[in-house]
């Protein structure tokens, strides 16, 4: 058929545990938006690599144009006219905007020839780029825009856009979409992968849903709702999560001050004037862009950093600022970094050995200085037992599990002491759909029962669905706290992008 | 059909069984490596690899030589083991042996008309202390000014060596000895005893194989131990756990160095009975090899002492019986290292052989 861009056949690929794709079997039409939709570890990814040339498939054929198509490498698939913009940007931070596009073309340019190319390339497409500035002054759209450009460069037939949006704000994600019409219009092709519902049904023409590796459903977009391919993609309903404001007491129990902290490194993003308070029984959360401070917000709070420059932490009537991590858990303070492996976990250790990374005065785990392993392994079967992980046993090894029941076990382990407070950041960050879901209905049980919880998450829906209180945070700022049941999401892009009314 | 060369393809976990054999692979591959290296020098293989490592064993007083040599192996291992653990490339174990016999023989010297009972385990703490002041110098450098351990503690190996080339020769000469570079003997009671009447094998095997034992149970039953290994791993977890990191490098180049220091004091009181310039055939270096290859378990390390110990003894046999040169030994420890970090791949990664359509 003449107007199908690429027939991929029976592509399966299988990993040392899993099968990431099986037999999956669809068309791409020319000229329109096609979505990939599916949860983390549906396969979407594999898909795509497999035709950028990244791997190699176990089984299967695609046609490109009706031909055979087989690539080796991202040259290849560049040369036969298929581009790919990635979800983390591969970008030389420390190099101009116009650096980092010369190096990404396979053929050899001049700058004066890059810079016709580009007028035009800014123009027709809405990608205006300052070409002299350095990638670590561009916000994440700018950043995007650069690796959209230097796909352009090469003029392909298809465009492979992976997670595009989740780093961009609601309006960045706007000006996106004008671009991709502009560039159908031209007669491209545009393969979107996504997890997020509303995208498809506001930008792509056809949807191609994936489930466990499966492919379950190739149709139209016109005639779907959120609500069908929600459950298509998920396969189950879920429950709405509900939270409420009856529980929450009057009383502050923790307070950051005007927080302050220098870094001095331009990789890293320096804390200003940082202040909230977080009342008994409920659950603030910090939204933002990723890199705007967040993570060097999370090691003020965990007592990873104590160097900061002013600024006070106040809980429980106690001055905690230059408390390390140990001494702000023996105060009933309990933290959740982002990265779970080599941070909030030891992937090389086992499941009950990885208890002991965070130890609460209650534990009883340690008696002058040996480890009381029954006492261990007890804590580590309860939280198994409780947030219903998914593994052989408590000797198994953590890197074992996957990202969402390690992420379960992690939050378990500090839920099960019992914390008084909970800070937490990206709680749901690349798991699946059944364990997110898992993960804040415990977070919202355990604020019920009076724990204080501080959420730092780019998951803007996230926020809303859990938090009471949401603040914003930009370039370092943190902006007031406003009420989630009061806030539009339009105000929070706005913040989001740094404009401030 | 298959592809001709396998490819390499990462395991999902760690094979635990690869662990306990790619120790044994190098040896094989050694070994074979090894009569290839002596049909080129033109002998039978067979009766060489015999002379390297069969004959030099096939008596009492030759098994008991194994076990002198393996015990300062053994020893520094197992304190090694507490800085690779960590993460932290402790390589002047040599230099800590070396400060170890300077300060437990020196006290041996200073009493070497004294016969005491207090006088062994006097040296024997002097031997610790010196061997762990040693190490700390590494430490303090790492921790307070961030250098680069692996260049500091090799570095302070030479220093170590010239104050002893100093010593021996200058104020702690012996002054009946027809001045060669070598101190006063220890009196009898700063010895380590004997075990056995007529062989070498000392009591520096009881100290070793007691703080094999204890070194076991720090690392797998008290805390102290999970801090060292948590921070090994991930620095990141160890912080966010709240271990005081600079304390655990302290800690393991102390107990390295003293581990380290008690295998030298047990060299010069036990089979040498005076300090000279060559106390040690390099057992800090070759130490590196025995931890990795008992995978820096303490069983492990126990019988990788005794594999390299044999190297030593079988260069000696092999200068005798064969007339090749005694550096041979060093070969084949070079060799066991080399195999023994490519078969490590094994351990994540396994072959496979690819179906070609």
């Amino acid at each position: 058929m003449s107007d199908t861009i690429l027939n991929i056949e029976n592509i399966t690929k299988s990993f040392p545990r899993v099968i990431a794709n099986k037999k999956v079997t669809f068309d791409i039409k020319k000229n329109a938006v096609h979505a990939i939709l599916g949860e983390n570890g549906a396969g979407k990814s594999t898909l795509v690599k497999i035709l950028y040339g990244l791997l190699e498939p176990d089984e299967g054929n695609i046609k490109l144009n009706n031909k055979d198509f087989k690539v080796n490498s991202p040259a290849e698939a560049r040369k036969q006219g298929i581009g790919m913009v990635f979800q983390h940007f591969s970008l030389f931070d420390s190099l101009s905007v116009k650096e980092n596009l010369i190096l990404g073309i396979d053929e050899k340019m001049s700058y004066s020839d890059l810079e016709n190319k580009l007028e035009n390339i800014s123009s027709r497409y809405n990608l205006p780029l300052d070409l002299d500035a350095p990638i670590t002054a561009l916000s994440a759209g700018e950043k995007q825009r650069v690796e959209i450009v230097r796909i352009l460069l090469q003029d392909p037939k298809i465009l492979i856009m992976d997670e595009p949006t989740s780093v961009l704000t609601p309006q960045e994600v706007e000006s996106l979409f004008v671009t991709l019409n502009a560039l159908v219009k031209e007669g491209r092709t545009i393969l979107y992968i996504t997890h997020k519902l509303e995208e498809v049904i506001s930008i792509c023409d056809t949807v191609t849903i994936m489930r466990s590796g499966e492919i379950i459903d190739t149709s139209s977009t016109s005639n779907q709702t959120a609500k069908t391919l929600a459950t298509k993609m998920l396969g189950q309903k879920l429950d709405d999560l509900k939270t409420n404001y009856e529980h929450i007491k009057d009383e502050v129990n923790f307070e950051v001050k005007n927080i302050s902290c220098d870094f001095n490194d331009p990789f890293l993003t320096d804390l200003k004037n940082i202040s909230f308070q977080v009342r008994v029984g409920e659950i603030y959360g910090i939204a933002g862009v990723a890199g705007n401070g967040q993570s060097e917000l999370m090691d003020i709070l965990t007592g990873e950093n104590i160097n900061i420059k002013s600024g006070s932490i106040t809980f429980d009537n106690k001055k905690i600022e230059k408390y390390g991590p140990q001494k702000r858990r023996d105060l009933s303070i309990s933290f959740v970094p982002e990265n779970r492996l080599g941070h909030s976990a030891v992937p090389e250790l086992s499941l009950s050995d990885n208890i002991l990374l965070s130890q609460f005065p209650k534990n009883n785990f340690i008696k002058n200085g040996i480890i009381l392993k029954n006492n261990v392994d007890d804590f580590a079967n309860n939280v198994i037992n409780e947030f219903k992980v998914i593994t052989p046993g408590n000797d198994a090894k953590a890197s074992s599990l996957s990202g969402g029941n390690l992420q379960k076990y992690v939050i378990g382990r500090e839920i099960s002491s019992k914390p008084k407070i909970l800070i937490i950041s990206h709680p749901t960050w690349g798991i699946d759909a059944g364990a997110e879901h898992s993960i804040r209905e415990s977070l919202i049980e355990l604020s019920q029962n009076g724990t204080s919880i501080i959420v730092i998450s780019q998951d803007l829906d996230e926020l809303i669905e859990i938090t009471h209180k949401i603040s914003v945070i930009y370039d370092g700022n943190l902006s007031k706290p406003f009420k989630t049941s009061e806030v539009g999401i339009e105000k929070l892009g706005l913040l989001m992008g740094g404009k401030n009314e | 059909m298959n592809s001709l060369f396998p490819s390499i393809v990462s395991r999902s976990q760690s094979s635990g069984l690869m662990n306990f054999f790619v120790p044994i692979i190098s040896i094989v591959l050694t070994l074979i490596t090894g009569s290839i290296i002596f049909v080129l020098l033109g002998f039978d293989p067979v009766y060489a690899l015999y002379t390297f490592f069969i004959s030099p064993i096939s008596s009492t007083y030759g098994i008991s030589e194994l076990f002198v040599k393996a015990t300062p192996l053994a020893l520094i291992a197992i304190g090694l083991s507490y800085c690779f653990k960590n993460n932290i490339y402790n390589i002047g174990a040599e230099g800590q042996l070396t400060m170890g016999a300077i300060f437990g023989g020196g006290i041996g010297i200073l009493f070497h008309d004294t016969n005491a009972f207090w006088l062994l385990p006097l040296m024997i703490f002097g031997g610790a202390i010196g061997g762990a002041l040693w190490g700390l110098i590494p430490a303090i450098l790492k921790t307070k000014f961030n250098t680069n351990e692996i260049l500091t503690s090799l570095m302070l190996v030479y220093v170590a060596l010239y104050i002893l080339d100093y010593l021996v020769v200058g104020p702690w000469k012996d002054p009946f000895g027809y001045s060669f570079p070598k101190s006063r003997p220890f009196s009898e009671s700063g010895r380590m005893p004997l075990l056995f009447d007529g062989l070498r094998v000392h009591f520096g095997l009881i100290i070793t194989l007691f703080l094999i034992f204890v070194s076991w149970f720090i690392f797998s039953k008290t805390i102290f131990g999970f801090q060292l290994k948590v921070s090994g791993y991930s620095p990141k977890a160890a912080r966010y756990a709240g271990f005081n990191q600079t304390t655990l490098v302290f800690f393991a180049f102390a107990i390295c160095g003293a581990f380290a220091g008690i295998a030298g004091l047990a060299e010069v009181s036990g089979p040498i009975g005076l300090l000279y310039r060559d106390i040690s055939p390099n057992y800090g270096f070759t130490a590196i090899i025995v931890a990795f290859l008992g995978r820096l378990h303490p069983i492990g390390i126990i019988f990788a002492s005794l594999v390299i110990a044999l190297t030593y003894l079988g260069a000696e046999d092999a200068q005798l019986f064969l007339q090749i040169p005694s550096a041979v030994g060093f070969i084949f420890q070079g060799l066991v290292l080399f195999y023994l970090l490519g078969a490590e791949l094994l351990i994540n990664y396994k072959l496979t052989y690819k179906k070609l359509l």
